[in-house]
């Protein structure tokens, strides 16, 4: 019996030493809160190690999307290693690379030029959110 | 060797660490208040790292927490910054509750989730100088 996918979990690395970090983050409060509200759940990352087996759970209950701000790729790592296969794995340097985009360069206080770039993130992971729930 | 001892003393780095907070306006105080004293405050002395790199124990970074001290500050009970420096063997100096830097100051009613709003980045400046003395005294070697 097929089940049906009703929301996408995201995690994203949450980069406090790197401005790509941030990125990561505004852009996936944007698809949860305005582009794909309702589709979409996140975790702190962390919370893999610190939290129980409810968070250790996330994606088995959940497809999951990952971002990583740089190619350590510690949310896909820590994902797979601590709860499970991600369905997909984007790479933020690789989006901007996409859409010719400059690497952001402050960790607070973003400019337009970072707010443009989060918004390109945030319109990449809400099409990966499509892909995963069509199936 | 007492040239060498106050070079050594300038060199001494303080391990700040916000939790990575992404769902709870203290998790954005915590990295607010991490950017205040490694930017602002304490550049050179206070230096950060990415929380998910401890999470998948990075070489580098679980050197850097295991050779200097370490401060955390955490946006909700669950301390993901404090347990993921202490699930790799690392010792956390001095851990901090965002909240409770509210709780002194309930005119600084933070804000905002991704992005503080004005009252929680003056929260988080307020946060930072209450810290950046107990900075001062780790680096110096009083209070470790």
């Amino acid at each position: 019996m097929a089940i049906e996918v009703m929301k996408v979990g995201i995690v994203s690395c949450s980069g406090e030493d790197l401005p790509e970090g941030t990125l990561s983050r505004i852009a996936c409060r944007k698809v949860l809160e305005d582009l794909r509200p309702g589709e979409t759940v996140t975790i702190c990352l962390p919370l893999f190690i610190a939290g129980g087996k409810e968070e250790r759970d996330f994606a088995t209950n959940y497809p999951t999307i990952t971002v990583d701000g740089c190619d350590k790729r510690c949310a896909q790592i820590s994902t797979e290693r601590l709860s499970g296969k991600p369905s997909k794995s984007l790479l933020i340097p690789e989006i901007l690379q996409k859409r010719g985009l400059a690497s952001p360069t402050r960790r607070r206080n973003l400019g337009p030029k970072e707010k443009a770039a989060a918004q390109a993130v945030a319109e990449e992971i809400a099409q990966a959110v499509d892909e995963v729930l069509g199936g | 060797m007492e040239t060498h001892n106050k070079q050594e003393m300038q060199d001494k780095k303080v391990v700040v660490l916000a939790c990575s907070g992404i769902g709870k306006v203290y998790g954005a105080v915590a990295r607010e208040t991490v950017y205040e004293l490694v930017e602002r405050l304490r550049p050179g002395t206070a230096v950060t790292t990415c929380l998910p790199l401890l999470v998948i124990g990075d070489p580098d970074a679980k050197k850097l927490v295991t050779d200097h001290p370490v401060i955390t500050i955490d946006g909700c009970p669950k301390s993901c910054s404090e347990k993921s420096v202490k699930a790799l063997g690392a010792k956390v100096t001095k851990s901090y509750q965002a909240i409770n830097f509210y709780k002194a100051h309930k005119e600084l009613k933070p804000g905002g989730i991704a992005e503080l709003d004005e009252a929680g980045r003056k929260l988080a400046a307020v946060a930072a100088e209450e810290l950046a003395p107990v900075i001062d005294d780790l680096a110096s070697g009083e209070d470790k």
